[in-house]
C-alpha cells in the first residue's frame, strides 16, 4: 500500500478567488510526489482549476505560470521528477505563481 | 413594468447595468470577475436569469462561468474546448501553414430553441456546442473540416469565430462568421457547412470571387425575415435576401463603410444600425464625431444619429460585439466603446445618453428585455 502525504500548495490570488480557497490548500497525494501528481490531485479536487494552470489539450504548463519550491524555479523541471523532501515533509509549500508580465 | 438588463464585457471584468422600461435611471453592478478579460457574456432568451460568461486571460486561460440568478452568483463550467480529432492546419499571416490552436472563446450564443443549448465561437476558428448548459462541450467539426479550412487565415485580431446566428424557427439552420474566412451556413444542425460569400468583394485578395478569405466583421438578422442577412464587412456594408447565397453592397451614403458592428431594430426588419469607423488603420470615428448611422430601408440610404453622442474630439472605437438592441415597445439601442462608455438610446436611436462612463475598454454589449 502506497503512503499518502499532504502537500501544501500555494495558488495565485485570481485562482484562489475563483475556486474559493485560502492562500494555501492541502493536497493529499498517494505514492510518488511529483509536480504532475500534485497538480493531478489538485485538479481532481477542484475541477474549476482544469485548464488554468496546465493546458487542457496538452497538459503542459501555461506560458505565464511558474512553479516554485524551496526558492527554486521548477517550471522547466521534468514534471515527473520527485519534489524536494522539504515539500514532501510539509515544511515548505509548492508554489504556483502567475508570472509577472504586462510591460 | 418590465425591466432592462445590459451585460457589458470589458478588458477588466464584467458589468451589469439595470433599469426599468423607461431606461432613464441605471444601476451599475460590478466588476464581476475583476481584472479578467471578458470577451462576451450573454443571457438565455428562454431563461433570462441564466447568463453565460467567457473569461479569458493570458495567465490562466479560458474560463466559462454561468449564473442562474441573473448575475447575483456564478459557477464555473466546462472549459475543455479540445478540437475534434487531429486539428489540421490553416494559413498563417506569412502564407505558411500553422496548426489549429485554441486560444479563447470570443462569443457565446444561448439557443432560442432550447434553454440548455449554447454555442461557443472560438479562436482558432471553430464552433462548439453544449446541450447541458455548459457542463460539457463538443465541437461541430464539420465547419473546421470544410474543404476550404486550410485556406482560412487570421484577421488582425486572430482567426476568430465571432458571430453565431440561429434561424428563429429552424434549429438545423445556423449562420456563423469568421475573420478572415467569411460567412458560413449550415442547414443540418452543423454537420455540413456552405461558405456564403458570393458577392463579397475584398480588393486586397487576388481572387475577388474567392469562396473564402473575406474579413466579415459581424452579421445580424431579424427573426421575422430570417432569409435577409445584414453584414458589416472589413470594408462594405452588405445585405443578402437569400440566406447568404448572394450579397449586395448597401453602403450607400455612409461616411465610411469600414466598421465592426451591425444590428437590426427589434420591431422593424429593415431598420439597421452601423457605426462607421474612419479606416482600417485608424480605427476611430470619422472627423472625431461618434455617429451611429440608421437606415430604414435595409441599407443604401443612411441618416446620422448624433444627439447625445460626442461630436468633437472623439477617438474611440466600437468593437464587433459591442452593439445590441432591446425589445421594449420603443426599441432601445446600446453601443459600448473602447473608451469605456456605454451609450443608450430608448427611442430607436433618435437621442442618446451615456448610461455609464469610464469603464475599461468595452468588448461586448448585450441587452435583455425582462418581463
Amino acid at each position: 500500500m502506497n503512503a499518502t502525504v499532504t502537500i501544501r500548495v500555494v495558488l495565485p490570488a485570481p485562482l484562489r478567488t475563483m475556486v474559493g480557497l485560502d492562500r494555501e490548500v492541502d493536497v493529499t497525494v498517494e505514492g510518488e510526489v511529483t509536480q504532475r501528481t500534485v497538480l493531478d490531485v489538485l485538479e481532481r479536487d477542484h475541477p474549476a482549476l482544469l485548464g488554468t494552470i496546465r493546458g487542457r489539450a496538452d497538459g503542459r504548463r501555461r506560458a505565464f505560470i511558474r512553479f516554485f519550491a524551496c526558492e527554486e524555479d521548477l517550471s522547466h523541471e521534468d514534471p515527473d521528477s520527485p519534489l524536494p523532501e522539504a515539500v514532501v515533509a510539509g515544511r515548505e509549500p509548492y508554489i504556483v505563481l502567475g508570472a509577472m508580465a504586462g510591460g | 413594468m418590465s425591466g432592462t438588463r445590459v451585460l457589458v464585457g470589458t478588458r477588466k471584468g464584467a458589468f451589469i447595468l439595470t433599469s426599468d422600461e423607461a431606461r432613464e435611471e441605471w444601476t451599475v453592478d460590478g466588476p464581476h470577475f475583476p481584472g479578467a478579460e471578458i470577451y462576451h457574456l450573454k443571457g438565455s432568451p428562454l431563461d433570462p436569469d441564466r447568463i453565460y460568461v467567457s473569461q479569458s486571460s493570458g495567465w490562466f486561460g479560458q474560463v466559462i462561468h454561468r449564473s442562474d440568478d441573473g448575475g447575483a452568483t456564478w459557477a464555473t463550467k466546462d472549459n475543455d474546448f479540445t478540437y475534434d480529432g487531429v486539428p489540421g492546419e490553416h494559413q498563417w499571416y506569412d502564407g505558411t501553414l500553422r496548426p489549429w490552436e485554441f486560444t479563447r472563446v470570443w462569443h457565446l450564443e444561448p439557443s432560442v430553441h432550447d434553454a440548455d443549448t449554447v454555442y461557443a465561437g472560438v479562436e482558432d476558428a471553430a464552433l462548439f456546442k453544449s446541450t447541458d448548459g455548459g457542463e460539457s462541450w463538443s465541437e461541430l467539426s464539420g465547419l473546421r473540416r470544410h474543404d476550404t479550412g486550410p485556406q482560412w487565415q487570421p484577421g488582425a485580431g486572430g482567426m476568430c469565430l465571432h458571430t453565431i446566428l440561429e434561424h428563429p424557427t429552424d434549429p438545423q439552420r445556423l449562420y456563423v462568421a469568421i475573420s478572415a474566412a467569411g460567412a458560413f451556413r449550415t442547414d443540418d444542425g452543423g454537420e455540413t457547412w456552405l461558405p456564403i460569400n458570393k458577392g463579397l468583394r475584398s480588393g486586397e485578395i487576388p481572387d475577388e470571387d474567392s469562396e473564402v478569405g473575406h474579413c466579415v466583421h459581424h452579421l445580424d438578422l431579424h427573426p421575422s425575415n430570417p432569409d435577409v442577412l445584414y453584414m458589416q464587412k472589413h470594408w462594405d456594408v452588405m445585405r443578402s435576401k437569400d440566406a447568404g447565397d448572394s450579397w449586395q453592397e448597401v453602403s450607400g451614403n455612409l461616411p465610411s463603410d469600414f466598421g465592426f458592428v451591425i444590428a437590426v431594430h427589434a420591431h422593424e426588419p429593415e431598420t439597421i444600425y452601423v457605426v462607421p469607423i474612419e479606416s482600417d488603420i485608424h480605427h476611430v470615428p470619422p472627423e472625431g464625431r461618434l455617429r451611429v448611422y440608421r437606415s430604414r430601408t435595409g441599407g443604401e440610404e443612411w441618416e446620422a444619429l448624433t444627439e447625445g453622442l460626442p461630436q468633437e474630439n472623439c477617438y474611440v472605437n466600437v468593437l464587433r460585439d459591442a452593439m445590441a438592441v432591446d425589445h421594449h415597445d420603443s426599441c432601445g439601442v446600446y453601443v459600448g466603446t473602447t473608451g469605456g462608455q456605454v451609450y443608450a438610446s430608448h427611442d430607436s436611436g433618435d437621442s442618446w445618453t451615456a448610461i455609464v462612463r469610464d469603464l475599461p475598454t468595452v468588448l461586448s454589449v448585450e441587452v435583455q428585455t425582462l418581463s
